[in-house]
């Protein structure tokens, strides 16, 4: 049945979007990126490391990573109420968690380094496109980093995993409904993010890791190689 | 006496080590788990659970409403927590603290995802009438682990909760009676638990000072071995095996909890 399953952009079931992804896209920032699934598109722009403000938020002992996500109010077709939401909030708190493991900022004792993600256009996996912009971001920075990370949402519908959840799949009616399984990966292939939404059994969710360690490949690919040609430009 | 020290810390790790743990307890042993239901004679559900010195309470209230725009056929569920400064010297009034934010959302999707409330029961008339269920959730005393606390606290003040009596003709709820209905549940009971990781070691149910310490967590709702909703929270970072024994872990314990909440609820 896996050959058989149509998805509604014509897609293999482990294919990703077509991925854009870009460094420098804010002059301002001390570093920032573009990633882009398909029509799901994430900047991100990294400020620091500088003092933390307020002060009695600043850690002596070491440094802070400080993320936040929005959404554009027209990202999506209904129109969303600019300003935090509890999603947004949680996003922006789960974000920071997906990069913490790999960001080595202990010395910036005091200090932030400052992540700020912005959805300009949503299909799906917009948190996923966000954190692989910031990662790509931080490298741009200059943040001293372990590895970059790389997120991807595997999907299940009705009984079928797939890679990288369109809008569509992510509303998907028939059978058992859709699942939503956002996922980052370190470098050496550790899980620093992973939620889930949906029905699924133990042994499709194994999967639906191995399938997220097969899409970051491809995602980790498309980043070096746009961090790589802004180093040759200077 | 706020924040755990680094000497119990220390400790702690070295007790995980060894498989103990400071109370005694095995690293996959929950506290003493007491569920009361009916706490509130306000409330068309209510409940309160005790995990050792934890203590949440939970209440279900129902009003009539219009649906949400994509649910013109559902009723609506909307979970709030609030960590209150009376439960623990850490916790502040003024705006919902992240965590509490967190945890609300936790549950709301263990909940939600797994279809537990059958919320297309809850339409009175599509697109115009729906109920709403409003589960609402209070820390009494914080001692760790008040996620695993106010899940099964939400599952029993569902079971327990009656719909309340609406005059049509007026279109309005009278609060304060109640119908013989319960609200409709699905029989596949989700329940939220989570996994914490310290050092090499994990853990189930950990206590403040465990909590404090804890490098990360699963968070999963689930039934009979079926998964509904995760959230991984913390910032260290887990290799697969370690996820897989996780999995493990959950599986043995949701069952052990279940059977403990269907006999609290008899």
């Amino acid at each position: 049945m896996t050959k058989d399953f149509k998805r509604p952009d014509g897609r293999k079931i482990n294919e990703l979007r077509k991925i854009t992804a870009k460094v420098g896209v804010v002059p301002n920032a001390d570093g920032s990126a573009m990633f882009a699934f398909g029509d799901t598109v994430a900047i991100a722009a990294v400020y620091g490391p500088k003092k933390m403000h307020p002060q009695h938020s600043q850690n002596p002992e070491k440094g802070t990573l400080r993320c936040s996500y929005n959404m554009l109010s027209f990202s999506v077709t209904e129109r969303i109420r600019p300003g935090p939401s509890r999603r947004s909030m949680e996003i922006s708190k789960v974000t920071e968690w997906a990069l913490e493991p790999v960001v080595m900022i202990d010395d910036f004792k005091a200090n932030v380094v400052d992540v700020h993600i912005n959805i300009l256009q949503a299909n799906a996996s917009t948190r996923c496109a966000g954190i692989n912009a910031a990662a790509m971001a931080l490298a741009h920075a200059g943040i001293p980093m372990k590895s970059l990370v790389t997120s991807v949402s595997i999907g299940k519908l009705d009984k079928q995993l797939v890679t990288d959840l369109i809008k569509e799949e992510e509303d998907w009616e028939e059978g058992e409904g859709p699942t939503d399984i956002p996922i980052t990966l370190t470098g050496d292939g550790k899980i620093s993010h992973i939620q889930l939404d949906g029905k699924i059994g133990r042994k499709q969710l194994e999967e639906a890791v191995e399938l997220a360690r097969e899409a970051g490949k491809q995602i980790h690919a498309a980043q070096e190689k746009a961090l790589k040609e802004v180093g040759e430009k200077k | 006496m706020i924040e755990t020290s680094n000497l119990t810390a220390e400790r702690i790790k070295e007790y995980l080590k060894q498989g103990k743990r400071f109370d005694g307890r095995k690293l996959d042993e929950f506290r003493n788990l007491i569920i009361e239901t009916g706490i509130s004679k306000k409330a068309e559900g209510s409940a309160r659970v005790k995990l050792g010195n934890t203590e949440v309470i939970v209440g279900v209230k129902m009003d009539v409403g219009a649906p949400y725009p994509d649910s013109q056929d559902k009723g609506n569920l909307m979970v709030t927590a609030e960590f209150l400064p009376l439960s623990s010297p850490r916790f502040e009034p003024g705006p919902p603290s992240f965590d509490s934010i967190e945890l609300a959302r936790v549950i709301d999707r263990g909940i939600r995802e797994s279809k537990f409330i059958e919320l297309e029961k809850l339409c009175i008339k599509e697109g115009e009438k729906v109920w709403t269920v409003f589960i609402d959730i209070y820390s009494i005393n914080e001692d760790g682990n008040l996620l695993d606390a106010a899940g099964i606290g939400a599952i029993a003040a569902l079971k327990s909760a009656k719909i309340p009596k609406y005059d049509e003709e007026k279109e309005k709820t009278i609060f304060g009676e109640w119908t013989d209905k319960h609200v409709p549940l699905s029989k596949e009971v989700p329940i939220s638990l989570t996994v914490h990781k310290i050092g090499n070691s994990l853990i189930v149910d950990p206590t403040r000072e465990e909590e404090d310490i804890s490098e990360t967590r699963i968070t999963i709702a689930s039934s009979d071995g079926t998964i509904y909703s995760m959230q991984k929270g913390n910032s260290k970072e887990l290799s697969v095996e370690e996820f897989k024994e996780i999995l493990n872990i959950i599986e043995k314990t949701e069952r052990k909890i279940s059977t403990a909440i269907e006999k609290s609820l008899k």
